[in-house]
């Protein structure tokens, strides 16, 4: 580890490695929970009857919403556990997303989810030395598909 | 909703029509039990502090969920959303709330967006797409981007 580095060999160690599968199941009141909470009044997100008979077939989830976990482990939380073990800075922001959306979510959907730290870097920003850690989330549903992918970048300092 | 947009319809530059939104507190706490993002960094005054953003900030998960919003209303039932991605940037700030009453003073956001390519692949009619969200002093605080697919007029 170079001198004054961020990223220590624990950290090191962790690209690349997955964690998971957590399990989510997409429930109807959370989907419209979530459309309410962006403020979203699509009836694809609030209104089943509508939606039952669109090509959906059911309440669709808004973009990025992939239910509400069974377990009380959101996959972040425990990745942040990791990262603090591993020596990472204690301060985190979320720096961004990237979704790609294969397959439609929507009520009474099981998602299977897979997290993998794909890579951690460091650099001098405005908030003193920074690491970055990309995460890569894969969402597999029900029927073996995958449904969707997401790619966010942790900043801690 | 609005009415259906098709592929014939856009050019490069063609504006994505905007969609308005203002943050208040409340909304962040509704967001945080919808969302399941609990993060004190939302809600509470000291731990934003500590955190050196000055106060509470705008979950940047939720204006990406506006820009989600700003696509999906765009490309109407018939379109499919296929990428989106966007950085939290800038902080934005949600606006105080003295009463139940929807504050009337302060800052809206705004989600904006313009068709940046349009082209023809794998039988899809795909249009690319600058999004973002803007705060009330126009600064660009959440720039993202958006790929999506239209239906054709001649397919209707």
């Amino acid at each position: 580890m170079p001198e004054g580095s961020l990223i220590t060999d624990e950290l090191r160690k962790l690209i690349g490695v997955s964690s998971g599968p957590i399990i989510f199941k997409v429930e109807e009141g959370a989907i419209q929970r979530y459309a309410q909470a962006i403020g979203d009044p699509n009836p694809l997100y609030n209104d089943p009857d509508y939606a039952s008979k669109t090509r959906h077939g059911r309440l669709l989830a808004p973009p990025g919403f992939t239910g509400w976990p069974v377990k009380a482990d959101r996959p972040t939380d425990k990745l942040f556990e990791t990262l603090a073990k591993a020596g990472a800075p204690p301060r985190v922001l979320d720096g961004g997303v990237e979704f790609e959306f294969i397959d439609p979510v929507g009520a009474g959907d099981v998602l299977t989810a897979t997290t993998r730290i794909s890579s951690i870097t460091e650099r001098e920003t405005r908030l003193g030395k920074t690491m970055f850690t990309t995460v890569e989330i894969t969402f597999v549903n029900q029927t073996g598909n995958v449904a969707l992918k997401s790619r966010s970048t942790l900043i801690q300092f | 909703m609005a009415k259906q947009v098709y592929y014939e319809d856009v050019r490069v530059d063609s504006e994505i029509t905007p969609l308005a939104k203002i943050a208040t507190s409340r909304m962040l706490v509704q967001w945080a039990g919808a969302s399941g993002d609990f993060n004190p960094l939302h809600y509470e005054d000291d731990f934003a502090k500590a955190m050196g953003v000055g106060a509470p900030i705008v979950h940047g998960a939720l204006k990406r969920a506006w820009l989600g919003q700003l696509m999906t209303d765009w490309i109407g039932e018939k379109g499919k959303l296929k990428k989106l991605s966007c950085q939290y940037r800038g902080m934005d700030y949600p606006r105080k709330m003295k009463t139940m009453e929807k504050p009337h003073d302060g800052e809206t956001c705004w989600c904006k967006g313009k068709v940046t390519k349009k082209y023809d692949e794998g039988g899809e009619h795909l249009v690319e797409c600058e999004i973002w969200v803007e705060n009330g002093n126009g600064e660009k605080t959440t720039p993202g981007s958006a790929l999506v697919a239209l239906p054709i007029r001649s397919a209707k």
